[in-house]
């Protein structure tokens, strides 16, 4: 090292912040975990139908189908940007998978010759191993969403446009192109790969709803991603100063890109999870569902202005919707109610959290 | 650690640098060298062409004319990495520091340490912030790698930029306004940052408005007006009357 030290640093004058003032004790999510965790205890003596396994399996597999693609959202909200078009996204990912799995199951229709024909006594008998029409009509689900993801992604990072009118603009692009493929009637998965299809996206495994356990998964994948690689540091870093960023070598365009490519996967995910729950997917699905996973993220701790989020925050704002709405529903209050609730409870999060940092 | 480069070996040499806006000449035929373990003051007002010529050494932009030397070798940036790669750090006067994160991961922000697992590299929190709490410690600065700089005084975050132009080894080190923002007793740090920069063999040029700050670090000032250099003189040899004079114009030059 270049000079031997004259003293070891003391820190004398440098306080250090306690275990209570920093990390997830004191961010946003910290405390609306606790609120969360209170609303539950509090729902346990409301109702006596809340704790039975029936209703948590239910707020499990509710939450789930908004959780993966508010996992994709917050990913964005960290880089300061935002992304409308998730809500579309869904519906236009789970259509495109239920019509190819449908097309590639209906002898006669290009490329289905491939997959299946029509054996001596007229059905449909599949021409090759099980499970190839499902994996591929998943991948073209996917894919749509990828090309959406790049091109939000490049509008937003290469030619500089704002993500709010982006995205909004791709709200309407991939609605109206869903309409347009499906005539505006929807479509639904058929053909022998369905039941397979149903089993993966709405099974559960020893009572565990399937979809739970991909946002399990997934949201770990997150808290890796964001906390132990470059990648997920440099996304924190372009939500906290996308200049200081830049100067450091950071590579802006490709992050955001990917950031935007990795929602849109996230989204198109969660359609077609929650095509399977639904056993269809009808052109007006998901519609406004940008708000409600948006007004998740931010009430799980997700800042708007950038730099601050997690994959914690996103389940903890997602179980807490659903826990309010399940809780409205088993008081028997009226259920027109739960949208005012939700609202006010964004704002409470919000305003807590600036009260809070104020006080330090 | 690379060897630092011997005191008094001119690190930095500029012959006849020019620079043309369309029909507007923001600098003329500047010629100056900074040596190794020299903290050289750039003064000049508003417009005098000293963020053109920091801009220029920086990699921002190319010269209309002149050569640039680096290091005995004649340089050609395209973009402030090119410059990096040799050994050229700047300072920006907002610190370039992403105030979520901490101390550590800004001064290894976009260079990050990695480990391998298998096909993955994970990142190596305990390397960074062991390699992170050494400079700071070679700057003499009280910062936790651990905490977050949006939590820090300002000569913390300056210890914090100064920090990252250390972890390349950089050979000279451009500081644009580091004192424009910041208390006094900051400014005290800032300038004891400085000369651990020049104990250390490091090149640093100064670029400020504020006479005090140039007179306690700097070994020579160079003094621009209207795109040209106007004065180089060791700062023994000077007076901030004699600077003052030369900025705004009432003495031509020296």
């Amino acid at each position: 090292m270049g000079l031997p030290m004259e003293s070891p640093i003391s820190f004398a004058n440098v306080g250090q912040a306690r275990w209570w003032q920093r990390g997830l004790f004191a961010s946003q999510t910290g405390y609306v975990a606790v609120a969360l965790l209170v609303l539950i205890v509090a729902m346990n003596f409301a109702s006596p139908y809340f704790f039975t396994e029936g209703n948590i399996q239910n707020v499990a597999k509710n939450f789930s189908f908004i959780a993966i693609a508010t996992l994709g959202v917050t990913l964005v909200i960290i880089t300061g940007g935002i992304d409308l078009s998730v809500g579309s996204m869904m519906c236009f990912s789970a259509m495109v998978t239920s019509m190819v799995m449908t097309g590639l199951s209906t002898p006669g229709l290009p490329g289905a010759s491939l997959f299946v024909h029509i054996a001596g006594d007229g059905k449909t008998v599949v021409a090759n191993i099980p499970g190839v029409i499902l994996l591929i009509s998943v991948l073209a689900g996917l894919g749509t969403a990828l090309i959406v993801g790049l091109v939000n992604g490049f509008c937003i990072a290469a030619l500089g446009l704002s993500p709010f009118v982006t995205t909004l603009g791709m709200l309407s692009i991939v609605r109206g192109l869903g309409y347009v493929i499906s005539n505006g009637r929807g479509a639904s998965p058929a053909g022998p790969d369905a039941d397979y299809f149903y089993a993966l996206t709405s099974g559960e495994v020893s009572g565990v709803p399937a979809p739970f356990i991909y946002l399990v998964m997934l949201a770990l994948l997150m808290a890796v991603v964001l906390h132990h690689t470059a990648f997920g540091r440099h996304v924190f870093a372009l939500g906290g100063n996308e200049k200081a960023a830049e100067l450091t070598g950071v590579s802006v365009v490709r992050v955001k890109i990917e950031v935007y490519v990795l929602c849109a996967l996230g989204a198109g995910l969660q359609g077609i999870i929650v095509c399977g729950w639904l056993g269809s997917a009808p052109a007006n699905m998901a519609t406004s569902y940008e708000l409600n996973v948006i007004a998740a993220a931010v009430i799980g701790g997700a800042n708007l202005a950038g730099g601050v989020g997690g994959p914690l925050g996103a389940i903890v704002g997602c179980v807490l919707l659903e826990v309010i709405r399940n809780g409205l529903v088993l008081a028997q209050v009226n259920s027109y109610w739960q949208q005012t609730l939700v609202g006010v409870i964004i704002i409470l999060a919000v305003l807590v959290d600036r009260v809070r940092s104020r006080m330090i | 650690m690379v060897k630092t480069p011997r005191a008094g070996e001119p690190v930095l040499e500029l012959t006849g640098v020019g620079k043309q806006f369309g029909a507007i000449r923001a600098l003329h035929a500047v010629d100056m060298q900074v040596s190794s373990g020299e903290v050289v003051g750039l003064m000049g007002d508003n417009g005098a062409g000293k963020s053109t010529l920091v801009k220029i050494i920086a990699g921002n932009f190319a010269p209309s004319s002149g050569e640039v030397r680096f290091d005995s070798k004649a340089v050609h940036f395209h973009r402030p990495v090119d410059a990096r790669a040799v050994g050229i750090e700047v300072v920006y006067q907002d610190l370039a520091l992403a105030d979520n994160l901490t101390a550590a991961a800004n001064v290894f922000l976009g260079r990050e340490l990695k480990r391998k697992f298998g096909p993955i590299a994970l990142l190596d929190h305990k390397a960074m912030a062991a390699r992170a709490l050494e400079l700071f410690g070679e700057l003499r600065s009280e910062t936790r790698p651990h905490d977050l700089v949006k939590q820090m005084s300002g000569g913390q975050r300056q210890a914090v930029a100064i920090a990252r132009t250390r972890l390349s080894n950089a050979k000279l080190v451009m500081m644009d306004e580091p004192t424009a923002a910041i208390s006094v007793r900051q400014v005290e740090q800032v300038l004891s940052l400085i000369l651990r920069l020049k104990e250390q063999g490091v090149a640093v040029m100064l670029i400020s408005h504020r006479m005090p700050d140039v007179f306690a670090v700097c070994d020579r000032v160079i003094v621009m007006r209207r795109g040209e250099k106007r004065a180089d003189k060791p700062i023994g040899d000077t007076s901030p009357e004699e600077v003052t004079a030369l900025i705004t114009g009432a003495k031509e030059a020296a």
